[in-house]
């Protein structure tokens, strides 16, 4: 069977995501680079994979499939049965890891990817980081971050007493704001959250996948 | 308030309640009726592993790609004047271009595709009705819709299933 493709780029918190997935369900895969910093993803050659030219984009056989977290769901339940389970065990887990999954994707990420855009990208490309943009969604950050606490408290991870797809998808975000965007006592200064981080970052699937994250 | 709260600590509706189980995130609810209720009334998830896939990305374009601007627009025009701001026309201008360039590519896709997902009706066009609804019938915004041709078809369809009809004609802000 031919190994799967992610095209993507290897400090893209998108493409690891789905880098790590892959790790957890022990498949194989090959990292097509689309470089980013030349603007490939918006060149003809990937656009005709992904319209919206953004990455990663995997190629499963004749299955050509976008969004990273999409792309997870679909390896989960491919592979259910080999590597991690990322998915809970019943119908109710699986539903409270996707509620997870939401909060991620609508609550976490758009702050947390503008704190790591504003520190860490916009002075790659020659602007000045926005310190009032970085405030507002740190504020936005720490309100959420707070519900995880109380959320973490309860429970070892945030569907329940498993490790899931939830948890996997707060990984790449997080790298960045504690080990490249000086944020990391958003997490240390909460102390379930910060047990829940050591936890989580310390898996071999990631650590794996997190040493290739520099740019460039 | 509190008592919401406890249902949802992101203080954000709707939330479900299934017998012992609470659940939260539109998205998230909806997926899991989808599956629980899988052999009743409508297939919202396709057929195979494939086609719930893509029906789980073109969820994913919606909720990452469509939704923000598209509420933005509808904060701005509807949701303003009821607070007693003014609008940001500029805000506006900007979402109604991220809406347009979104729907691009939606004109292309629906071009080959009756669907988003493929050629049937699932959770990727559902999830695509109550913002497209106020878009068109409560922002003046319908022309980005109706001038786009396929794109036209699709929101006919969508948008004249009953079970989106019982919905609709209770969308209004009191």
């Amino acid at each position: 069977m031919a190994a799967i493709k992610v095209h993507g780029y290897h400090a893209s918190t998108a493409t690891v995501m789905v880098l790590c997935c892959l790790n957890e369900k022990e498949v194989e895969y090959e990292l097509v680079l689309v470089d980013l910093p030349t603007g490939a993803h918006k060149k003809p050659e990937y656009l005709a994979l992904n319209p919206f030219g953004v990455v990663p984009t995997i190629q499963d056989g004749d299955l050509t499939l976008y969004e990273s977290r999409a792309i997870i769901r679909y390896l989960a339940k491919k592979f259910q049965g080999q590597g991690t389970d990322l998915l809970g065990s019943t119908l109710s887990e699986e539903a409270l890891v996707y509620q997870w999954c939401e909060v991620e994707g609508q609550s976490f990420n758009p702050p947390a990817l503008s704190i790591v855009s504003q520190i860490l990208v916009v002075p790659m490309r020659g602007g000045s980081t926005d310190e009032a943009a970085v405030e507002m969604n740190v504020e936005k950050l720490e309100k959420v971050l707070d519900i995880y606490e109380e959320r973490l408290s309860k429970s070892k991870y945030l569907a329940g007493d498993f490790f899931s797809l939830a948890d996997l998808q707060h990984l790449p975000c997080t790298h960045y704001l504690v080990n490249a965007c000086g944020k990391g006592d958003l997490i240390s200064s909460r102390k379930h959250v910060n047990a829940w981080w050591e936890d989580i970052s310390s898996r071999p699937t990631w650590k794996k996948v997190a040493e290739n994250m520099k740019f460039g | 308030k509190p008592q919401h709260l406890a249902l949802n600590p992101f203080g954000q509706i709707p939330v479900i309640q299934d017998g012992d189980f609470t659940l939260f995130e539109s998205r998230a609810i909806a997926k899991y009726l989808a599956k629980k209720y899988m052999g009743q009334g409508t297939d919202l998830l396709g057929s195979t592993l494939t086609e719930r896939a893509l029906v789980e990305q073109w969820c994913e374009v919606e909720g990452q790609s469509f939704r923000g601007p598209a509420f933005s627009i509808i904060e701005q025009i509807l949701l303003a004047p009821i607070l007693g701001d003014s609008r940001d026309e500029e805000a506006v201008k900007i979402s109604v271009e991220k809406v347009g360039k979104v729907l691009d590519v939606y004109e292309e896709r629906l071009s080959k595709s009756k669907y988003l997902a493929g050629d049937f009706f699932s959770l990727a066009d559902l999830q695509h009705l109550p913002y497209t609804h106020y878009l068109v019938n409560a922002c003046g915004k319908g022309d980005l819709i109706s001038s786009r041709k396929h794109v036209k078809e699709w929101w006919e369809d969508i948008s004249s299933r009953p079970a989106w009809k019982k919905v609709a004609e209770k969308m209004k802000f009191k």
